[in-house]
């Protein structure tokens, strides 16, 4: 069975490059456009990976994962944040919330799928 | 090959959203100025910060660098660390424009305004106080920043690593597996790793979600730092981690001294220190990811569809809500179901049936009807896609005007047709240009005529029985009637001894002979090309007024159709034949009496309306069809009006009063004089719509001597 990532980014030309990778891959893919969505949607349904970028409107990326975690569901699920962030800041932000690991923006395909690799 | 379409296409989505996303930072700045809340930067941050990360994910690495900087200031506007100026608002809205010109640019495959995005860039770095600091670009992924350390210390690299590694509790919960990290330390050489339990508590106070395990590991080859670097990247934050070379050359070389340096700084404030490089480093590295990218773009528009893709591109297509769409499916359906129904009846009519029969009609009317309506709803839009640009406008004329305004919008819910919203929204944006120049005073004479400091400049857009109305209303001025009046007469718009209304002379503004010489703007009159502004609403089958009150405003108010596929039509016969007029150009008809009818030198004859003298034109003559009646005492007198100017058409009867469906004569035939189209009846028979301008205006030209000599 394939494993399936839940990816949130409220641009949908982002959503669009990340799918077509993800699923060029194998993997399946679930997608949110904002943190309020992703969270509705987590609370019916399990997932192997959580793939969220940092800012979106009505919940951003970082207390998304902070949610996430306090589901039972959620609680071993490695989440990485999307950031273009280079401050050091955001990461750690990120990782006290509860995030695996980070994807630095812009990435290509290659790098995306190799980031993902490394925590499926 | 197709990963490139592919990606090609995913592009596209990026630059129609980076559009909406400049949009929405434009309205947001605009409004940013009255009320400086942190949930429209936000808002604005957002927008500008999917931008960048797009363009640079993309690889339009200019755009990408761009919107750092305007990223930069909008960051620290939301953080409070720098105040929201009316400088940096105004410079935020010329990066706006600059940003959609580059990314018009880059999706044409155009060479950038170099010289206008590096003026701008030097303003938004001179707001930010760091002109003299390296230019900052699109961050440099971890990796590449990684490489570049890994190049420093390439001169001599140990043969090996002694990794102490120490997690916090936390390691597992985050689901950062040190088996996967071993995995990948293991694809760079060989491994071995010792745990060291001695922070394993006693059983009972043993928690299995946390981490109580260390490891020493110990990897041999050629292994660059910045590897390691990247596979502890994840973790390095309040872990013990620690990376001492070992074998090879004994005297640790100047490169690898420096690479081990900042272990100590790594083990107390977590990673931030350990990649840092210095800054002509990062400046090298953001260089060659620059170039890098810049092939990558050549690459991306390679594929031979492109340009084709290309030109099929903006204008064609409408954005449809699926709403819509389902909507009509559903009628679609329901014309079917009608549809069977009638033609089971085909079978043989019971005279009992036609009940069912009449039943089955009137359904089919309503669907049909009802399918109508949803099928032109695809092309409809709100009318907010014109407004949306009166905002900025308002902005930037106010502040060249020196006048203050306040712009307010209603009804942009409103949907009106494509075609009628693209060809309304040059004439609006002349009629609110003008509104400011000559009708909102400068804020002194606004104070010394006792009104408030600030002008209002209203945009309304509603319905009015089938049709939409827009009005663009000031609390200015006013036009000045007797100047108005003055400049016609000199210009022989009027006849000396004219009596004029209030109106009509407010609507003088409009008559082409107004607007070409000097205009009388130091007063209080609109005079640039009012005349262009009717007739291009009059060419969407719309009329447009003025009316005025002297130092308390003017409304211009402009109706149109909804739609430009569909007339609300007069039949007309003719002798034989039924024309159309459109009910828009039709203010009334009457009977006419014998006393009112003169007949001038040549064969034109005159009506007198009121005080008015129109000129009668005879569709018999114009078309070549033989009528009841050739003289206008039999027939009944319809006044068409357009551009201002009126005329009575003759024609034998009136019929119904009908939508109709208007069929273009010209792909279908060939363009006719005082023909705009025809139309098919009910019984099947071919009706011709009357071209009311173009009608009065040959008409005009034919008459307007002769009623001027008449009147004289």
């Amino acid at each position: 069975m394939s494993k399936k990532i839940l990816t949130v980014d409220d641009s949908a030309s982002m959503r669009q490059m990340v799918l077509f990778t993800l699923q060029g891959a194998g993997y399946e893919v679930v997608q949110a456009c904002d943190g309020v969505e992703a969270l509705e949607w987590a609370r019916q349904s399990a997932v192997d990976l959580v793939l969220t970028d940092v800012h979106m409107p009505r919940m951003d990326g970082i207390t998304l994962v902070r949610e996430l975690r306090g589901l039972l569901n959620y609680k071993f699920v490695p989440m990485l944040i999307l950031t273009t962030e280079s401050s050091q800041e955001k990461k750690m932000d990120g990782k006290r919330a509860g995030a695996t690991g980070w994807i630095v923006k812009p990435f290509n395909p290659p790098q995306l799928l190799a980031t993902v690799a490394r925590v499926l | 090959m197709t990963f490139d379409l592919e990606m090609a296409e995913i592009a596209k989505v990026f630059f129609q959203e980076s559009r909406e996303g400049l949009d929405v930072m434009e309205s947001g700045l605009l409004s940013l100025g009255a009320t400086a809340d942190s949930e429209n930067i936000n808002t604005i941050f957002r927008a500008a910060h999917s931008i960048k990360g797009g363009s640079a994910t993309f690889g339009f690495a200019e755009v990408a660098g761009f919107t750092h900087g305007v990223e930069t200031l909008l960051d620290e506007m939301r953080n409070g660390v720098r105040p929201v100026t009316a400088e940096a608002i105004q410079t935020l809205l010329q990066a706006c424009d600059c940003l959609r010109e580059m990314i018009a640019a880059t999706e044409a495959e155009q060479p950038l305004d170099q010289v206008r995005i590096a003026s701008l860039n030097g303003d938004i770095k001179h707001i930010l106080g760091e002109a003299n600091e390296a230019p900052a670009s699109v961050s440099a992924p971890p990796a590449a920043a990684g490489n570049e350390t890994a190049g420093a210390g390439a001169a001599s690299e140990p043969s090996g690593w002694r990794i102490r590694f120490e997690p916090v509790a936390d390691l597992l919960r985050l689901r950062n597996e040190p088996t996967r990290m071993f995995a990948e330390l293991r694809r760079l050489g060989a491994m071995v790793a010792h745990a060291d339990a001695s922070r394993l508590p006693p059983l009972d106070a043993l928690d299995p979600e946390s981490c109580y395990l260390s490891w020493n590991i110990d990897i041999t080859g050629q292994i660059p730092r910045g590897k390691l670097d990247e596979i502890f990247d994840w973790v390095d934050s309040g872990c013990r981690l620690e990376f001492t070379p070992t074998g090879g050359s004994a005297p640790p070389a100047p490169g690898a001294k420096a690479s081990a340096q900042p272990q100590a700084a790594a083990i107390d404030a977590g990673s931030a220190e350990t990649k840092a490089v210095s800054p002509t480093e990062t400046k090298a590295v953001a260089l060659t990811e620059a170039k890098a990218a810049a092939p990558a773009d050549a690459d991306r528009s390679a594929p031979a569809g492109a340009p084709v893709q290309k030109a099929a591109g903006d204008s064609g297509s409408i954005r449809v809500a699926t709403e819509k769409v389902d909507n009509i499916i559903n009628l679609v359906g329901e014309l079917l179901i009608t549809q069977s129904m009638l033609s089971s009846f085909a079978d043989g009519i019971d005279p009992n049936d036609l009940d069912r029969l009449r039943q089955g009609l009137s359904q089919l009317a309503r669907n049909t009807r009802e399918l109508q309506e949803s099928v032109m709803q695809i092309r409809m839009l709100p009318i907010s896609f014109a407004f949306n640009r009166f905002p900025r406008i308002v902005h930037d004329l106010s502040r060249k005007l020196a006048k203050k305004v306040e712009l307010k919008l209603s009804g942009e819910g409103t949907e009106l047709d494509k075609t009628v919203l693209e060809k309304i929204s040059d004439p609006l944006v002349h009629l609110v240009r003008n509104a400011l120049d000559h009708g909102l005073e400068i804020p002194e004479r606004r104070i010394a005529a006792g009104k408030q400091e600030t002008g209002t400049l209203e945009l309304a857009a509603f319905h009015e029985g089938g049709n939409i109305i827009i009005e663009v209303r000031d609390d200015g001025a006013g036009l000045n009637k007797a100047k108005i009046l003055q400049k016609a007469r000199e210009r022989a718009l009027v006849a000396p001894d004219q009596e004029l209304t209030d109106e009509q002379i407010d609507n003088l503004i409009f008559m082409p002979g107004f607007s070409t010489a000097e205009q009388i703007s130091d007063v209080s009159g609109r005079g640039v090309g009012m005349d262009v502004v009717r007739r291009n609403i009059n060419d969407l089958g719309g009329h447009v007024q003025i009316s005025s009150k002297e130092g308390l405003g003017s409304t211009i108010r402009i109706r149109l159709p909804l739609t430009l596929a569909i007339l609300d039509g007069q039949l007309v016969r003719v002798g034989k034949e039924i024309y159309i007029i459109s009910l828009l150009a039709i203010v009334e008809t009457i009977q006419v009496a014998r006393e009112r009818v003169n007949t001038l030198v040549g064969r034109t004859e005159v009506f007198r309306l009121r005080d008015e003298y129109l000129p009668v034109v005879k569709l018999c003559d114009q078309f070549g069809v033989e009528p009841d009646s050739r003289s206008a005492e039999d027939g009944l007198l319809v006044v068409l009006e357009a551009d201002g100017k009126r005329v009575g058409v003759l024609v034998d009867d009136l019929l119904a009063q009908q939508q109709v469906v208007i069929k273009s004569l010209e792909s279908n035939f060939k363009s006719v004089a005082g023909i705009a189209g025809a139309t098919i009846l009910g019984d099947g028979t071919v009706a011709l719509i009357i071209d009311a301008p173009g009608l009065i205006s040959s008409a005009a030209k034919q008459g307007a001597g002769a009623v001027a000599a008449h009147a004289a």
